[in-house]
């Protein structure tokens, strides 16, 4: 058997871990390039290749101009919608599953439709709407941050009313049963179990909302939130501070998964 | 103050439902409702399947509200009283134990919630009385279906309530492990000396268990009272078949003579004691357990007091060690039941053998003939009866 021979046997043998590796590189052979060009030192502005290694862009992230700047921006929207969106989402889904009102699958229904309208729709209607309402010319900051909680909130509204749907009411009972009046069933009951869906929907929110490019554009004014500088400097080359705060993002993720997932070991053990 | 609230009273009763309705929508699931439960009574409440047993457990604990009726705890009306708001704390059917909280936290809720002090002292001595002092840094998913019941009373009996109520508690249980915790619950109910109600449609557990049953059918009790009454003296066909199993045959009262009714069966005469009739005139159904029964060669002489029904022929035999039953096809077709313990005094009759069944008249009944034969017989399908059985 040639060595030919015994390597295709042994793909063969092998060939669904085979196309997970495949499929992995596909995906992560763009973050290792992310990574990559964080320790580029281009030789012109316009260079997308690697040229030198050098450490200067994790030394000086802020000496790309204006960079840090709409980081700062990206993060205090991020933070402001996720926060604004989980708590309006929360309350929605708590109203949708556990009370019965006239309309109640109605509202169901149109909380998915932000979902489903593609994000130019919405950036352009929204931008329609703030013009309407006499803002064009104060568009910024807070035109920015009602957007995001706008489009963040269907996906809190969904995930966490997943989560208090599939909650069995007889810990609520047995809670009630234990003398813990209605206050006390919610925050020792009730909320510390649909919690791991609250922090799934607030991380979905933040991540959204941090990198909103399509619906950021219509409605920023003259505000620049990271993904505007990206698309901005792009036009005249990227400088490779930018892959610097990638790789910072894509490592702050992968600690967050990490955690989550020792947290929930120790849980079940 | 109600009539049955007087009554409560005066039998020491320390929970009343009076005439307790409750209905979902059009449905009655329990329908009028009165049940007195003495203080620190094991009491079961026995029903099939869907008889609205939870329906009425929910409603003493506060999770359910009454269509109409009232309850009183110790001479207190709590029947719209908040279920934080009473002494009564309840082991659920599947536990309900929470999932976030470990052992220590689940058991310690109820103090905690009451602003107790010394919960650690009492949480632990309550891990000790169900054998679980080393867990309480475990999660209720670590733990065995067993252990997990034994959380889940512990949880429930460390606020020492009044009452408290059980769910089918070991229901999700295997037999064995079944059978030694109906042991455990009532060596710890006679330590604590508690109230107990405890549901369960396992007539066996009740029987071993509890000192007064309550034996509920479609939102009704049907019969109160302890094992033994009820296995000797039912008073619904359902009773009767609910609670182990009975031979029903229809009879004529005749009349009366002495302490006795006289009952005319497929022409034979049948004694039954007075205060055993249940229905003393018109068409009747007479019943006798199955082990009272003793089989006899055809054409052999009575007792003075026995009751005989004679011509039947043997149509199936199956050993079971401790005892042989014996199906045996009557005159009319009715096929009866006989269990014989093997004593190994005689042979065991065969298929085909021509037999009489002799009993002692103390040991016969006498139900309404207006109740359904089969009432409460889970092994009964109508469907596939011979025609003419049971009629
Ligand atoms: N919340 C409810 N809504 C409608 N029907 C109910 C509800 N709870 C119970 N029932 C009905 O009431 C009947 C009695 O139920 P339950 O008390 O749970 O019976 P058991 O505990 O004896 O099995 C059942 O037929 C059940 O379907
Ligand atoms: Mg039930």
């Amino acid at each position: 058997m040639t060595a030919l021979q015994r390597t295709g046997r042994w793909i063969g043998d092998h060939v669904v871990l085979f196309m997970a590796a495949v499929v992995l590189l596909y995906m992560f052979l763009p973050i290792f390039f992310v990574v990559l060009m964080s320790f580029n030192d281009p030789v012109s502005r316009l260079a997308y290749e690697f040229d030198a290694f050098t450490l200067d862009n994790w030394l000086n992230p802020c000496s790309a101009a204006g960079m840090c700047d709409s980081v700062v921006k990206s993060l205090q929207i991020g933070f402001l919608a996720t926060f604004g969106a989980t708590v309006l989402g929360t309350l929605v889904a708590f109203a949708l599953v556990r009370h019965r009102f006239r309309g109640r699958s109605a509202t169901s229904l149109l909380i998915f439709l932000p979902m489903a309208t593609p994000e130019v729709v919405m950036g352009s209607s929204l931008l329609a709407l703030f013009t309407t309402a006499g803002l064009a010319g104060s568009l910024g900051f807070w035109s920015i941050l009602i957007a995001h909680i706008m489009f963040c909130l269907s996906f809190v509204v969904v995930t966490v009313k997943a989560r208090l749907a599939g909650l069995d009411s007889r810990y609520e009972q047995a809670a009630m049963d234990l003398y813990a009046n209605e206050w006390q069933t919610f925050w020792r009951v009730t909320f510390p179990l649909v919690f791991p869906g609250i922090l799934a929907a607030a991380l979905l929110s933040f991540s959204l909302s941090f990198d909103d490019f399509i619906v950021t554009n219509f409605n920023h004014g003259n505000t620049i939130t990271f993904p505007m500088f990206v698309w901005g400097s792009a036009q005249r080359g990227i400088p490779p501070q930018v892959n610097v705060i990638g790789t910072m993002m894509f490592l702050l993720a992968l600690l967050l998964v990490i955690g989550s997932g020792a947290v929930n070991r120790r849980r079940a053990r | 103050m109600t009539a049955s609230h007087a009554a409560s009273d005066a039998s020491g009763a320390d929970l009343a439902l009076s005439s307790v309705t409750k209905r979902f929508g059009s449905f009655t699931a329990v329908d009028d409702l009165d049940l007195l439960v003495g203080r620190g009574q094991f009491f079961a409440l026995l029903g099939p399947s869907g008889c609205g047993k939870t329906t009425t457990l929910r409603m003493v604990a506060g999770l359910e509200e009454p269509t109409a009726g009232r309850i009183d705890l110790a001479g207190k009306d709590i029947t719209r009283l908040k279920p934080y708001k009473r002494p009564v704390n309840t082991v659920f059917q599947n536990y309900a134990l929470f999932p976030h909280l470990n052992i220590f936290e689940n058991v310690a809720f109820g103090l905690r919630r009451r602003g107790v002090k010394d919960v650690k002292g009492q949480v632990q001595d309550m891990l000790d009385l169900v054998e679980l002092s080393s867990y309480g840094g475990r999660r209720p998913g670590q733990l065995s279906g067993g252990q997990q019941q034994r959380v889940a009373l512990a949880r429930a009996l460390i606020n020492r309530p009044q009452v408290l109520l059980l769910d089918e508690p070991l229901g999700a249980l295997d037999l064995k492990l079944r059978r030694q915790m109906q042991i455990e619950l009532k060596r710890i109910q006679t330590e604590v000396g508690i109230t107990f109600i405890h549901v369960t449609h396992d007539q066996e557990e009740a029987m071993t268990m509890a000192d007064t049953i309550a034996v509920m059918n479609e939102g009704v009790i049907e019969q109160m009272g302890g094992p033994t009454e009820l296995y000797d003296n039912p008073a619904t066909t359902f009773v009767s078949n609910f609670l182990g199993q009975s031979n029903l045959v229809a009879g004529e009262v005749l009349g009366q003579s002495g302490h006795e009714l006289v009952v005319a069966v497929e022409g034979s005469k049948l004694g039954v004691p007075m205060d055993r009739a249940r229905s003393t005139s018109g068409a009747v159904w007479v019943g006798v357990r199955p082990e009272k029964v003793f089989l006899a060669a055809s054409g052999t002489e009575t007792e003075d007091n026995d009751n005989v029904l004679r011509g039947a022929v043997v149509t199936d035999v199956s050993f079971i060690g401790v005892s042989t039953q014996y199906l045996v096809r009557m005159p009319w077709s009715q096929e009866l039941t006989v269990f014989e313990q093997n004593t190994g005094a005689r042979e065991s009759f065969r298929p085909g053998d021509a037999v009489d069944l002799h009993w002692m008249a103390a040991h016969t009944f006498v139900l309404d003939a207006a109740q359904d034969a089969h009432a409460g017989d889970e092994t009964y399908d109508a469907d596939l009866a011979p025609a003419g059985a049971g009629t």
